[in-house]
């Protein structure tokens, strides 16, 4: 099933969830650094965690069949740190990633996966440790994530998740994208355009 | 806070908004794409059902990935290939203007946009590569983006920007014979260090600079980046005006004088506020080259390999590394130092005063047995002019290959490449370790003249010796 890029407002997230266990899991790891010379972030998804799985021989968390079509990943501390590279939230979000939840995430981690419209949240230890556990039981099961409570639930279970304001912001109204938001206010553009003389024939008096 | 800087005025002049975030929504007046940071630009629009806003002002060309033996259709390197041919066709598809393979102003980025008069004062110049910073040679606000920032220009002509400080680098005086603006912009970044500009802009001011002819500034600014300034740029005057005047892009007719004097009125003011600022003296400084692997390890040609035990707290285990990686040794003399590869070329010096310095000390003499000598003109007018002027001729009878233009091996994409554990003699900006394309190649920072006395000795060589 392929799913579609996240879109406009994001407000509920639904689907089968895994967990990618470990502190300080870091870009390099999500997405290796041979796979940087592309044309296009499209083959990526096939490439995440590309080392991991390879030495994992089929048994990593994202070759397991029956983690296939899950779009819910809950990970530990400092996830996402090290180089910069866009290419790391791309990846998972190609693959079908479309809402992480930790402990903490790497600060420009974090800012690429919001502008991809994927939203990060985080939780104490014990309650992230709780959840993994649930989510390890039962594959199969349905989670419901509701931005608006801040919460995660199964049929029996609520788990309370936490996300600052700005973002919250940002997602709830789908003003999450970096590109949007500059597209808000193309009279504004347009305006800045008309008041530089370089691009008005050195006409305008200044 | 800075404020009658000519940054303040041209970031003034540019704002679109604030953003929710506190950053500035910043319009950017010339937008420069390549192959290998616009790709994926162009299919994040695509995914997004976004087109181009203002296709009038990108421009693209092509240089990181091009071969500089043979430009014949297809690459033989099929990635190479595919680059080149998405970017023609999502120029095609855009409708940009692209100067592509066979154009005669097809040209590494930031040597043919100057060129072609595209590089005004007073822009806002934005492209997919760190060393944009070139283009405030002209009194513009230029820097490097990320590729989802070239996807948002190519979206909505803006990006978001935080304001950065201003620095004034004041250099008095007047540089002496056989030394250059690569040599002063390496002398900056070893006093400054590299990451000593980071959230600044760098004004380059003083009678040494205002004496340099813009290629030399175009030098300057393009390794702005490298002491950690995303921009560098130098007020506006005469030289300037003289540069673009003519130009294929350069306003005409009535238009010049006009524009000629907005140039003029964005100089900074002689009472701005600067958030910092540092004076030097051009005179004292002399042939300076680095010996480590970053730009900022740089000693005059006199000196020798710094201590790493003496050196500040925060430079040493740097040192020590460059020290192994290098094979050097502390308090061994860097003049002298046998080297493998000459390479005259790149956005930094490979421009035709460049190539013509080079020449001068050339010309007469043939490359030393043993090394391989190569020149890669910067773009297709710099090596028709050079061609036009005999310049070519004299390398090739020292010994010189003659390539075709490109950025070649100043990052190592395309074919040229250092081996194994080679040491080359550069005209380029970054030492990094494996920048020239082999893991553990080596290489040494310097000014073209001096790149060209290497070559004759088959030694790092004081170019002053040939004067
Ligand atoms: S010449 Fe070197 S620094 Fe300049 S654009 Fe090309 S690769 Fe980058």
């Amino acid at each position: 099933m392929k799913q579609e890029f996240p879109k406009g407002e994001i407000k509920s997230i639904q689907g089968r969830s895994f967990t990618i266990r470990g502190d300080d899991i870091d870009t390099d790891r999500i997405i290796p650094a041979r796979f940087l010379k592309c044309v296009s972030f499209s083959a990526l998804g096939e490439q995440v965690f590309a080392d991991d799985r390879k030495e994992l021989k089929g048994n990593h968390p994202f070759d397991l069949d029956h983690n296939k079509g899950a779009n819910i990943l809950v990970v530990n501390d400092n996830f996402g740190c090290g180089s910069s590279r866009e290419h790391a939230p791309q990846a998972l979000m190609r693959w079908g990633i479309r809402l992480i939840i930790g402990e903490s995430f790497a600060e420009i981690f974090f800012g690429n996966c919001l502008a991809l419209g994927i939203p990060c949240l985080t939780a104490s230890k014990e309650k992230i440790v709780k959840l993994q556990n649930l989510v390890e039981k039962t594959n199969t099961q349905i989670w419901n994530f509701n931005l608006k409570n801040l919460s995660i639930s199964n049929q029996k279970e609520i788990i309370k998740l936490h996300l600052d304001e700005g973002p919250y912001n940002m997602l709830f109204s789908g003003k999450w994208d970096a590109t949007s938001q500059l597209l808000d206010e193309e009279e504004k553009i347009n305006k800045t355009f008309n008041n530089l003389p370089y691009l008005n024939n050195f006409k305008l008096d200044i | 806070m800075s404020s009658g800087t000519l940054y303040d005025k041209v970031w003034n002049f540019h704002q679109v908004k604030q953003l929710p975030g506190g950053s500035t929504q910043l319009f950017i007046g010339l937008h420069l794409i390549h192959e290998v940071t616009s790709p994926q630009a162009f299919s994040a629009l695509n995914e997004k059902n976004l087109g181009v806003k203002f296709p009038n002002l990108t421009v693209a060309t092509v240089d990181h990935i091009v071969p500089t033996s043979n430009q014949q259709r297809p690459f033989s390197d099929p990635l190479a290939e595919e680059m080149l041919a998405t970017l023609e066709n999502n120029c095609k598809t855009h409708g940009i203007k692209f100067h592509g393979i066979g154009s005669d102003s097809q040209g590494v980025v930031h040597v043919m946009a100057p060129e072609l008069g595209l590089t005004q004062p007073g822009m806002t110049v934005a492209c997919g590569d760190s060393h944009t910073s070139t283009h405030g040679a002209f009194g513009a606000i230029a820097f490097g983006i990320g590729t989802s920032q070239v996807r948002d220009v190519l979206a909505s002509q803006s990006l978001a920007m935080n304001k950065l400080k201003v620095r004034r680098i004041w250099v008095d005086g007047a540089l002496q014979k056989g030394v250059y603006a690569k040599d002063l912009i390496l002398h900056i970044i070893r006093h400054l260090g590299v990451k000593g500009g980071v959230g600044f802009a760098y004004e380059f001011a003083g009678p040494a600079i205002e004496k340099l002819s813009m290629e030399g500034r175009m030098t300057i600014c393009n390794m702005a980046i490298e002491g950690g300034a995303r921009c560098g740029y130098i007020n506006p005057d005469e030289t300037t005006f003289r540069y673009i005047k003519g130009k294929e892009h350069a306003p005409k007719g009535p238009e010049w004088d006009k524009a000629v004097s907005w140039w003029k009125s964005l100089a900074s003011d002689s009472k701005a506020t600067f958030d910092d600022e540092i004076q030097l003296d051009g005179s004292s400084i002399e042939p300076t080259i680095t010996w480590g692997i970053t730009p900022g390890q740089g000693i005059s040609i006199k000196e020798t390999i710094p201590n790493p035990e003496l050196l500040p707290q925060n430079e040493q285990q740097i040192a020590k590394d460059a020290c192994k990686y290098m094979n050097l040794k502390p308090d061994e003399p860097i003049e002298g130092k046998s080297i493998d590869v000459c390479f005259i070329g790149s956005c930094t010096n490979g421009r035709l005063s460049d190539l013509q310095e080079a020449s001068k000390i050339v010309k007469g003499h043939s490359v030393a047995t043993g090394i391989r000598a190569f020149v890669v003109p910067g773009s297709q007018k710099v090596a028709k002019e050079a061609k036009e002027k005999g310049i070519d001729k004299i390398f090739l009878k020292a010994g010189f290959e003659w390539r075709e233009p490109g950025c070649s091996m100043c990052l190592a994409m395309n074919p040229d490449k250092l081996e194994g554990r080679q040491i080359s003699a550069s005209s380029s900006n970054r030492n990094f370790k494996g920048r020239q394309g082999s893991a553990n190649g080596r290489t040494l920072l310097m000014s073209p003249a001096m790149v060209a006395a290497a070559a004759i000795n088959g030694k790092v060589t004081d170019v002053r010796n040939f004067l």
